[in-house]
């Protein structure tokens, strides 16, 4: 299994991650070969089965609804990048 | 060309939960910025979600309340996509297996018509929280105590083909959600927000038109505003041979104008999957038969029983039964009042355009139902006029005074209704009108008759300084002017 | 003392021989003095370490001590410790330093023991050989006497490298696809992995989360039978964590071991093993039949397809997982973003390393429109035949057994070129985590000088029945007690 440029650069932007042509070129090969490993999967005769998304056949616990946090900003803002009145400061975003 | 309307909404309805869907932080309004986010909603490294289950046993209500079906195994997923108000880079939601399955709602509309108009689904998420635009040198603010509040989204069929019904339905369903208790309703809050689907097709075609969505209105006004405009903008563009290109617009209500938010569409890829850190939730019946029992007396089954309670016609008892506080202060002014008719007519009157006119929520009226209720009394058994019942009606209002005959004493609004006192004034103002009497009794035309009668009053109700009893008035002057 | 287990330091402490501080000291000498040629530290938390010991010498004089109070012991840096920088091994997370204990944090603080440090590790646990940490490679204490660097194995390679140099007599560590046993094994120690939902993740950095599960690392089997005894039980801050009571695992350490039915998998006794290993594997089971256990062939007919759904699942996963470090609320943050768009992509590329954003890059691919079915639905239906693989072999036999890893440690640098070299490497662990049941690493021979791991597969909570054949293997076998030069 091959992929492409141009799959390698879409996925980059979905992934939010930065790569240069140089990258883009290793990741190329790198990526290609782990596709090749895991396109062993097609071999597998899976019909009728169905997808185990959980080793263990559990079901959710759900919560009572209690109020269990206290306001803890100052600790959790202490270690931001950036902060001003509370908020965290991000590049402008454009709506 | 005639053109279909083709609507179909997504309605975002916060759940009134105390605490957060996957998280104990509290989901109070108004609070400081980031003080009611902690480190699960924040996404703090190895923090973990656990779901809350007064946010299921709200959805079940919300499902049993729009006939749905519940579904009793429901999967989290993880939608992937990065947004600065997103702590996590995905959102939690449910997409392959809704909690709420298909449904319906029935609407009245204003041609006396009733309309079903149908639920898709509805599922659990969680809410992002809110980036403050406001400039901090040249940067945006990002306030995440919203983070994390449960939602649920409920999706129609698109089933409505006008403005009209689009409003009717959203109305519907906040009276719904209200009246279940389980969101609070307040729209400028964001409580509610309402996403609208919007096609054209060619009048009587089967194949549906390409459908544009309008995002995050969250006023009736606005949401009827939004879909006149895009209709006549997909029109416009229809009949000068273009094409629509499915997009989402956001729409300015107070410029009445949209644009397309090509920032949303930019390489929509969410790669949802099963959220590996929750389970499969699974409801059984006991679970939902103890949300059936908490069901409250829904809109639909109130207003039947207003008509049959209170001998209400059907607009009445629609537009009474339809927000739950509006309903209970009724009832409570009805108990007072006794006469249903009278106490509807005041509540839809009076009350309403005050409460309109200031701003205010029936919760935060300074009048309760059992004020009106003793007002009600007041004017029915002629202790007022309608008019002294007005100035009552003021006093309580700016809160002079909490007590109907304490206020009628005090402003000697109380109507003279000895019928020996009234003869006497009416003998006298005929008597200085004598022209005026004869023109009346020359006059074979009743309408005309009645029209003079009214040149009367006007000289009576001075004479009463006010208090006489203008039925009784009336009623004295035609046996006295013979017929 | 740095050559004793947990369970004599424990001794010594009630008898008064040493006292919590001493211990204390004597091992973060150690840690001064020789962590230099491992870097099996990322962080050595000296002054905490020693008020905690301080406290932990009063809590004995108070008559309130458990088996742990006062022992020394690490975590491995993927555990959150309040007020303790944790990095997970990555530039992202340089200095983070939280404000939450993870609960197995908390567990061992309840128990009264003295963490010294945060171990080395590959970043955001993944890697095979501890070369993928920001915080530069683990040396394996094996043979560097011959002036050999080689891997301790990883992700856990710091925990492994740690226990295996005497720095620490436990670790924590964790394991998605074989970061426990693959560098226990390569670095002679015993680890053990748990079945998934048994020990709490909250506050474990997740990699992919319906296959981590935090474990033990130590050298013997009843060290990681007292570790788990702390470290096991139901989190209501864990969805997936298991309501399931707790037993005492040291209570069945020395229950015989006749009859025990073992089972190897003929999957795992393939050509990819050389020789050599599968001569010091069988000699290990051949202990096991003198203790009393029969032995039978049995089969893992999915297992050869483990590494293929496995490296579709945990990137999936993982690309999830990673989007919350995102330079907005904490961690590492590109000098001056232009716009959010370079925010993201610049603090991520920078933030994290190659390993990782391949990793993030194939799980991303993997959940793209298009590819889903092909690869992650596929690999999830891989995944059930794989643990019905595991459900058929335990109604035949109690235990498998098999080598932990199809050489022993490689030199540092050998597999970096390619990352399937690498991945290969954990070819009989992953299968295990693909089915959530548990499993451990027990030296069992060396090959050119070097150790080797026998891993040991139970049934789903069968813990108590590992760390009990395991012991009972360490009773007739010193292979655990040999110490690298």
């Amino acid at each position: 299994m091959t992929i492409s440029r141009e799959d390698i650069e879409k996925v980059a932007v979905l992934a939010r991650i930065r790569v240069d042509d140089e990258q883009v070129s290793a990741l190329e090969n790198d990526l290609g070969n782990i596709l090749d490993l895991v396109d062993q999967l097609s071999a597998a005769d899976t019909d009728a089965v169905e997808p185990l998304a959980h080793p263990l056949d559990a079901v959710q616990r759900l919560r009572p609804d209690e109020v269990t946090e206290t306001n803890q900003r100052e600790a959790f803002q202490a270690i931001a990048p950036a902060t001003e009145n509370g908020l965290y400061l991000v590049p402008r975003v454009i709506e | 060309m005639q053109w279909d309307i083709v609507i179909g909404l997504e309605i975002h309805v916060q759940l009134a939960t105390q605490t957060k869907i996957f998280s104990g932080s509290s989901t109070a309004y108004g609070a400081e910025p980031n003080t009611q986010a902690n480190a699960v909603d924040l996404a703090m490294p190895g923090t973990l979600p656990v779901p809350n289950e007064q946010a299921f046993r709200y959805a079940v209500m919300f499902g049993l309340a729009v006939n749905a079906e519940i579904e009793r195994r429901s999967v989290f997923e993880r939608k992937n996509y990065f947004y600065p108000d997103l702590p996590k880079g995905y959102q939690t939601t449910q997409l392959e297996r809704p909690i709420v399955g298909p449904g319906h709602v029935d609407i009245d509309l204003a041609n006396g018509e009733t309309k079903r108009v149908r639920i898709h689904h509805a599922h659990l998420e969680e809410d992002a929280g809110k980036s403050l635009h406001e400039d901090f040198h040249g940067m945006t603010g990002v306030d995440l105590n919203r983070a994390g509040t449960p939602l649920v989204e409920v999706v129609t069929e698109p089933d409505m083909n006008n403005a009209e019904e689009a409003v009717a339905f959203a109305k519907k369903l906040h009276s719904l959600v209200t009246s279940l208790g389980i969101c609070d309703g307040d729209m400028s809050q964001g409580s509610m927000r309402f996403d609208v689907n919007i096609s054209l097709k060619p009048k009587g075609s089967d194949t549906l038109g390409t459908r544009t969505e309008t995002k995050n209105l969250n006023s009736f006004r606005f949401m009827e505003q939004a879909i006149a405009h895009e209709v006549e903008r997909q029109m416009d563009i229809l009949e000068d041979g273009g094409v629509i290109v499915q997009e989402t617009r956001l729409y300015n209500g107070d410029r009445d104008e949209s644009r397309s938010m090509r920032s949303k569409e930019e390489a929509n890829d969410y790669r949802y999957f099963p959220c590996p850190d929750l389970l499969p939730v699974e409801i059984d019946d006991a679970f939902i038969e103890q949300a059936r029992s908490r069901l409250p007396e829904l809109p639909d089954a109130r207003k039947a029983r207003f008509k049959e309670q209170y001998g209400l016609n059907d607009y009445d008892a629609g537009l009474l039964s339809g927000d739950a506080k509006l309903s209970a202060f009724f009832e409570e002014a009805v108990s007072h009042g006794k006469d249903a008719k009278l106490t509807a007519n005041w509540i839809q009157g009076e009350f309403s355009a005050r409460l309109n006119a200031e701003e205010k929520t029936v919760t935060e009226s300074p009048i309760t139902g059992a004020q009106l209720g003793d007002l009600i009394v007041r004017i029915a058994d002629n202790t007022v006029s309608s008019s002294g019942a007005k100035k009552v009606f003021e006093s309580l209002w700016s809160g002079e005074s909490d007590n109907v005959d304490a206020i009628i004493d005090a402003q000697g609004l109380k109507q003279v209704s000895d019928t020996g006192e009234l003869e006497k004034m009416v003998d006298e103002v005929l008597a200085g009108m004598p022209d005026q009497v004869a023109q009346y009794q020359n006059e074979d035309d009743p309408k005309k008759r009645k029209k003079m009668l009214g040149g009367f009053m006007g000289p009576l109700m001075k004479a009463s300084k006010g208090q006489g009893n203008p039925k009784l008035f009336n009623e004295i002057l035609v046996k006295k002017l013979g017929g | 003392m740095h050559n004793k287990s947990v369970a004599e330091l424990s001794r010594e402490l009630e008898s008064g021989k040493v006292s919590s501080v001493e211990l204390a000291q004597q091992f973060l000498d150690r840690i001064k003095q020789q962590d230099g040629q491992f870097n099996s530290f990322i962080s050595v938390t000296e002054d905490q370490a020693l008020t905690d010991a301080k406290a932990a010498d009063e809590q004995r004089a108070a008559g309130n001590a458990t088996p742990w109070t006062g022992i020394p012991f690490a975590h491995k840096d993927i555990f959150c410790t309040s007020g303790v920088r944790t990095t997970c091994g990555s530039r992202m997370l340089e200095n983070f330093v939280p404000p939450y204990n993870a609960t197995v944090t908390e567990n061992f603080r309840k128990a009264g023991a003295v963490c010294l440090g945060k171990t080395n590790m590959d970043e955001f646990a993944m890697g095979s050989s501890n070369e993928s940490s920001h915080f530069g490679p683990v040396t394996n204490p094996w043979g560097l006497s011959k002036g050999e660097k080689r891997v301790p194995g990883g992700s856990s390679g710091g925990s492994a490298a740690a226990v295996a140099a005497r720095l620490v007599p436990a670790a924590t560590a964790t394991d998605t696809g074989g970061s426990i046993r693959q560098p226990a094994a390569l670095c002679g120690v015993t680890g053990l992995k748990p079945t998934y939902g048994r020990v709490s993740r909250y506050g474990m950095i997740a990699f992919a989360s319906s296959l981590d599960q935090g474990g033990a690392m130590a050298r013997t089997a009843e060290d990681n039978a007292l570790m788990l005894n702390v470290m096991a039980g139901f989190d209501p801050k864990d969805s997936t964590s298991v309501d399931r009571a707790v037993p005492d695992y040291t209570a069945t350490l020395n229950e015989p071991l006749k009859g025990l039915r073992i089972g190897l998998p003929k999957e795992y006794f393939s050509d990819q093993l050389s020789p050599a290993m599968e001569e010091q594997v069988r000699s290990a089971v051949k202990e096991y039949e003198k203790l009393g256990a029969t032995v039978q062939e049995v089969s893992l007919p999915n297992a050869k397809l483990a590494i293929a759904a496995y490296y579709v699942i945990a990137p999936a996963e993982a690309s999830a997982n990673l989007s919350r470090f995102d330079g907005v609320r904490y961690g590492y943050r590109c000098e001056d973003p232009k716009d959010l768009m370079d925010l993201y992509t610049r603090t991520r590329a920078e933030g994290f390393g190659t390993e990782v954003k391949r990793r993030i890059l194939v799980g991303t691919y993997a959940l793209s429109a298009g590819y889903f079915d092909a690869y992650y639905l596929k690999a999830q239906k891989v995944r059930r035949l794989i643990q019905q693989d595991f459900i058929n072999a335990f109604k035949e036999v109690d235990v498998l057994m098999s080598p932990t890893t199809p050489s022993p440690a490689f030199a540092q640098g050998e597999k970096t070129s390619d990352p399937v070299t690498m991945y290969l490497e954990d070819i009989f662990t992953i299968a295990v985590n693909l089915a959530g049941v548990p499993a451990m690493s027990v030296p069992a021979g060396f090959v050119d000088g070097l150790p080797v791991g026998l891993q040991i597969i139970g049934n789903y909570f069968d813990e108590a029945r590992l760390l009990n054949a395991a012991h009972q293997f360490q009773q007739v076998t010193d292979w655990h007690q040999r110490e690298p030069q």
